[in-house]
């Protein structure tokens, strides 16, 4: 069983079986326009709810890319290297950036459904 | 990328297509006749042993390729510069003449002490002029640029905690800021936490004070802050700050909107740099250098870097080292930009204080007359009024396919440096937009007309025109994005290109 949550800083996680795949929405990546780098925690980090966790470059800005949920990193998108525009393609899926172990699967609770965050992003222009 | 080929040699009277240097070298070709070189080489092991690959060039070609270069060029001798945040104001052609006298550009900093006593009191009143404008007690001459006067004042912060035997984490910097800010906090090893701005785009106040504790080394806020704004509430942050024993550093990189007005000292702050190429005009940006003297509180100045210049008697001497040593140490080889002091005490003594305050005054007035000729057709990122630049968002520009890039290349054609935009990143496509005090009205008005006429042919659905410019630039719009996933760094020479033009 899936289920995707999202934040206000515009993070998607999607958990199966303990571990979340972690990426920016849709709405990020056309704010951000054409990605050219991203910068990835090495596997085994462990990462803090609410903390940076990621780096993504675009011709416009750099961002930090925060952890939704706490938990250790156990693979990152690698591909994402060679080609960040993934990130603008398939955003919530090829362009997806860490997964982790969830330390605390609770933390999910706090997070926005798809519904919400569709209503928070409407809100915001 | 290259334009249509209309004439046969593919130039355009004085816009000239010219190829890289490297381009147009052709072996044997020199600008100069020197005898080879007899005797025996003594470099060893170090004696080269292959070309190194510069061009080869005639001194008619070099000169023709570095002055056709200047004519692509856009400078503020050129024309309206309205970068935000950037102070593209013009440079007062006394500065120049000041500056290149030559008991004054033939100086060499390792001369002795007592034949360059000129040169000392230029520094010496320059820094005290500083001391007066600002209100401050102390002021570190040396640093190179506003970042490095940041760098300079959370170091001599950093060394007052440890003086103090109370190192400290964190440093708030509000969201607004220039990205140098964390920047300089993370570099001197501290936790960068970032302060809202509210609505009205000041610092949160409140949002302030809950992330204060023990373990705050200082602050850094900007003031007139980013966003184009006074910020009201310094003191009540001078006073939070110090508080819990921190200190608080501004960023004086806006202080050409209040110098001759507002002392920062007043307001409570430790240390504050001052731009001296944006308030006191020396030519920057576009290789022009910076110069980021730093003012100091009491309670800072012990540990300020060296060297710096005291008076023995009638003379000046230069301490270049601390007995004490609380200084922190030395932030360049010698003592700072001399290029720039001579300039800037040149602007200073030639405004005088009456003219230094109508420098501000003028620099806000022509802000606020383009925020109000623009108001109706942009959308104002605050109300107003403002200090020194008109900010904008792209609210007004939603739905019409146009974006803040777009008018900012659509601009280029219309003959105008572009304004800054995207920043700062608290404001959804930004446009910031800084006049200066030395542009005139007219100068302003014909600036605004273009700026009308842009967004009113973005609003009647003409977005494709926007997508197409600049037509007019030496080159027409870059592929940024090619250019930030695929950078080609160097140039290659024809045989090893294979690699490079992927």
């Amino acid at each position: 069983m899936s289920d995707t949550k999202f934040t206000e800083e515009h993070e998607w996680i999607r958990v199966e079986g303990g571990i979340g795949t972690i990426g920016i929405t849709d709405y990020a990546q056309k704010q951000l326009g054409d990605v050219v780098y991203v910068e990835l925690p090495e596997p085994g980090r462990k990462v803090e709810k609410g903390k940076d966790m990621a780096v993504v470059e675009s011709v416009k800005a750099a961002s930090e890319v925060y952890a939704p949920v706490s938990g250790e990193v156990v693979e990152i998108n690698a591909k994402l290297k060679d080609e960040p525009a993934t990130v603008n393609a398939a955003p919530m899926a090829g362009g997806w950036f860490v997964k982790i172990r969830l330390s605390d699967p609770k933390e999910l609770e706090g997070l926005l459904s798809e519904t919400a965050y569709r209503d928070f992003v409407r809100g915001l222009h | 990328m290259n334009r249509e080929r209309i004439t046969i040699s593919g130039d355009r009277a004085l816009a000239i297509e010219e190829p890289l240097i490297f381009e147009q070298g052709r072996p044997g070709c020199s600008g100069v006749d020197l005898p080879e070189p007899s005797g025996q080489a003594r470099l060893g092991r170090f004696e080269r042993n292959g070309p190194i690959g510069l061009p080869d060039l005639s001194e008619p070609q070099i000169v023709r390729h570095y002055t056709r270069l200047s004519q692509q060029n856009y400078g503020i001798d050129t024309g309206f510069f309205p970068l935000g945040s950037c102070t593209m104001k013009h440079n007062p052609r006394l500065n120049e003449k000041l500056a290149r006298l030559p008991g004054i550009a033939d100086l060499h900093p390792l001369q002795p002490v007592s034949t360059v006593q000129g040169a000392l009191e230029i520094i010496d009143t320059l820094a005290h002029w500083l001391k007066v404008l600002t209100g401050m007690p102390a002021v570190a001459m040396s640093p190179a640029a506003g970042a490095h006067g940041e760098l300079c004042g959370v170091m001599a912060i950093r060394a007052a905690l440890e003086a103090a035997g109370d190192p400290r984490k964190r440093i708030l910097v509000a969201d607004s800021a220039h990205g140098t800010n964390p920047a300089t906090a993370a570099a001197c090893g501290y936790t960068v936490e970032a302060v809202p701005t509210t609505k009205e785009g000041h610092v949160d106040l409140d949002e302030f004070k809950r992330r204060l504790g023990p373990d705050v080394a200082g602050t850094m806020i900007t003031n007139p802050n980013t966003c184009g704004l006074f910020e009201r509430d310094m003191i009540a942050i001078a006073e939070a700050v110090h508080g819990i024993g921190g200190y608080f550093y501004c960023d004086g990189a806006n202080f050409n909107a209040i110098v001759g007005r507002v002392r920062p000292g007043d307001l409570g702050i430790d240390a504050m740099h001052i731009n001296l190429h944006k308030t006191f005009s020396t030519p920057h940006g576009g290789g022009g250098p910076g110069s980021g003297p730093v003012v100091l509180s009491a309670a800072l100045a012990p540990f300020a870097p060296l060297p710096y210049v005291v008076h023995r008697g009638k003379a000046f001497e230069l301490v270049e080292q601390r007995d004490d040593g609380q200084a922190f140490g030395r932030l360049k080889a010698f003592h700072g930009q001399m290029g720039m002091f001579v300039r800037a005490l040149a602007y200073m003594m030639s405004h005088g204080s009456d003219g230094l305050a109508q420098v501000s005054g003028d620099a806000v007035l022509n802000a606020n007359y383009l925020l109000a000729c623009l108001a109706d057709v942009l959308t104002p990122a605050f109300p107003g009024p403002c200090m020194h630049e008109a900010l904008f968002n792209d609210s007004s520009l939603k739905d019409t396919g146009v974006t803040t890039l777009d008018i900012a290349k659509a601009l280029i054609d219309e003959g105008y440096h572009p304004m800054t935009v995207y920043f700062p990143l608290v404001v959804h496509g930004a446009m910031l937009i800084e006049p200066t005090e030395t542009e005139s009205k007219d100068s302003l008005d014909r600036f605004i007309a273009s700026m009308r006429g842009l967004v009113e042919r973005a609003k009647a659905g003409d977005a494709a025109y926007f997508q197409d410019a600049p037509r007019h630039a030496p080159r027409r719009r870059l592929d940024e994005t090619t250019a930030a996933r695929h950078p080609i760094l160097r140039w290659r020479p024809e045989s090893a290109k294979g690699e490079a033009a992927e």
